[in-house]
């Protein structure tokens, strides 16, 4: 009895899997069939696909070439969505709210919040139109989306987009607009405790449209970066590195904070910084294993991989502080875990768990060592480290994909070491480089703008007496 | 009638009172509170982010008694919060001029 239950559900999982895999991208054309009962017995699809379940003998061959919604795919997206919303509001708001000074946590948090909102505004306006369409100009298409999607005007109930064929367009929208969310609410780690809400918050709209919606644009909506073949699973490179880059470029154009050096600055609630870190960790399965945009065999080993890439990141980083600084820091436990969720973002998806583990290990002690002995011999204030764990946990990762990506775990992807594929690197280092280049000049451009018409910085008075009071009227405890 | 000012370790505490209630003294004030002596402060880093440490935490304990019992309070506290590292503390004896027990109205040395 219990063999024929196994069977019954084996044959079911086939047809389930045959039917995930065609309805799939190509990110799981490669996977054969013979492996694919165990796999999918894990994944949520048998319960969505209304198809019976009687025949195992259907393969993807059998299966009709018309995308279609899958409702299993579907049901992991909008999950995906709101758990990527989540790493923003409220886990990266708590993680640097707990992180600042406690004259400056209602600002911080405001930060995060004020991100959110203005950009699923201008997402729903122009920015998904930009970053994920078709730009009718071949050529143009290589670094910018098009117009049509203005207002989301031709995003029916029905719509779908080749990048998600098996999904409704609206959710793939609101999927990407949570990337879009929290990709320039992390730069606020770098500018902390100084900058004028109102520049900041036109610095998250100018950024958003010239700097995240291009480059989302060259790696995931088309452009030359896609095409030339760089691997950027979930945003190692798109939002990690970009994000990282532009906060080191603000925190050198916005200077150090008064009395950088010589004030304690350390965080006033690291409670908060723990449960916003926790937080994120959580949220980023939707992050690395929503990015497979269906709910197959990739989104599985994505996750798997997430997980173990970040407590071997966490577990490095606390144990280069304890052999160098003698202690093992709270701060530095969860910032090891957000280092390996950084680095194994492009690399999710790619990797099998021996790349992922190898990925965390290298994270924790590179961005240990960037955020705090790198910082302290160039003297840039970081506030929170953007720079330090996502610029350089992003650009690891990115090097890192190539070297380790497997044809045995995405038929997209031929790595270094494992596939001997050397050229790979070449081009995970075109990503970084282009990507660093332009998101640097872009934002320093927008910076000088903002400046001229708005002022970046509060005045002194206010950085010393505290942002909450002065810029919110408003303080986190009366 | 001598009033003593103590500024002691924080985690003194405990054995400085035991050691004054045991000598006889009726009560004291104690105050947290943060200074520097002749060490001065130092430099810590944290994060990567240098910072001055300026005053350190210590806690003052204020007790007022009758002058011959100054000495040996002096000498109890001196023992008690002794740890022979830099950053013991201090003590400042001074002399009062009147007390006043507010509840009775009683002076001076019936005050204490």
């Amino acid at each position: 009895m219990k063999n024929a239950m196994t069977w019954l559900a084996r044959s079911f999982a086939v047809v389930a899997a045959a039917l995930v895999i065609w309805g799939s991208s190509a990110h799981a054309q490669g996977t054969a069939p013979a492996e694919a009962p165990a796999i999918a017995q894990a994944a949520p699809a048998p319960a969505a696909t209304p198809a019976p379940a009687q025949s195992a003998t259907a393969t993807p061959a059998a299966a009709p070439a018309a995308p279609k919604i899958d409702t299993g795919d579907t049901a992991w997206m909008l999950t995906s969505s709101a758990l990527v919303l989540m790493m923003t509001i409220p886990g990266l708001a708590l993680f640097y709210g707990g992180m600042v000074r406690k004259k400056n946590v209602l600002a911080t948090l405001a930060q995060s919040f004020g991100a959110t909102c203005i950009i699923t505004v201008l997402w729903m306006i122009i920015g998904y139109s930009l970053a994920f369409t078709n730009n009718s100009s071949a050529s143009a298409n290589q670094f910018i989306g098009g117009v049509n999607y203005l207002l989301l005007g031709p995003m029916g109930l029905n719509a779908t987009t080749m990048l998600a064929p098996t999904i409704p367009e609206s959710v793939y929208m609101f999927f990407q607009m949570t990337f879009a969310i929290i990709t320039p609410a992390l730069i606020a780690g770098a500018l902390a405790d100084r900058m004028k809400f109102s520049a900041f918050m036109w610095f998250m709209a100018l950024w958003l449209l010239f700097v995240y919606c291009p480059i989302a644009h060259w790696v995931w909506g088309g452009g030359w970066l896609g095409t030339l073949g760089a691997l950027d699973f979930a945003g190692g490179t798109v939002v990690h590195l970009n994000a990282g880059t532009a906060g080191l470029i603000t925190c050198l154009v916005l200077g150090k904070r008064v009395g950088y050096g010589h004030d304690n600055m350390a965080p006033h609630n690291l409670s908060l910084s723990v449960i916003g870190a926790s937080l994120l960790w959580v949220g980023w399965f939707g992050f690395n294993a929503g990015s497979a945009v269906t709910s197959n065999v990739g989104a599985g080993m994505a996750a798997a991989a997430t997980q173990i890439a970040t407590a071997a990141a966490s577990l490095s980083w606390m144990f280069s502080e304890w052999l160098v600084a003698r202690k093992p820091s709270v701060l530095g436990m969860i910032s090891g875990a957000v280092a390996g969720l950084v680095a194994i973002t492009p690399a999710s998806g790619f990797v099998d768990p021996r790349g992922a583990l190898i990925i965390g290990i290298a994270a924790g002690i590179v961005c240990y060592l960037s955020s705090v002995h790198m910082k302290k011999v160039f003297g840039y204030d970081d506030a929170l480290d953007a720079w330090g764990v996502h610029g350089m946990g992003g650009a690891l990762g990115a090097m890192l994909t190539g070297a380790f990506a497997s044809n045995a775990i995405n038929s997209m992807s031929k790595g270094w070491l494992i596939d001997g594929n050397g050229h790979q690197m070449l081009i995970q280092f075109y990503d970084v480089a282009g990507v660093f280049v332009y998101c640097a000049i872009g934002t320093y451009i927008i910076l000088k703008v903002i400046d001229m018409f708005v002022g970046l910085r509060v005045k002194r008075e206010v950085e010393i007496e505290g942002l909450d009071i002065n810029l919110h009227g408003e303080m986190v405890h009366v | 009638m001598k009033f003593i000012t103590a500024i002691i370790k924080p985690f003194k505490l405990d054995e400085v009172r035991e050691a004054l209630s045991a000598l006889g003294v009726q009560g004291m004030t104690v105050s947290e509170v943060k200074g520097y002596g002749r060490q001065k402060g130092h430099t810590e880093i944290y994060r990567g982010a240098e910072y001055a440490v300026n005053f350190l935490p210590k806690i003052k304990i204020e007790v007022a008694v009758r002058t011959e019992m100054a000495d040996a309070v002096v000498e109890a506290i001196t023992n008690n919060a002794r740890t022979g590292q830099i950053g013991d503390g201090k003590i400042f004896v001074t002399s009062v001029d009147q007390v006043v027990r507010i509840r009775t109205g009683e002076t001076d040395n019936d005050a204490l």
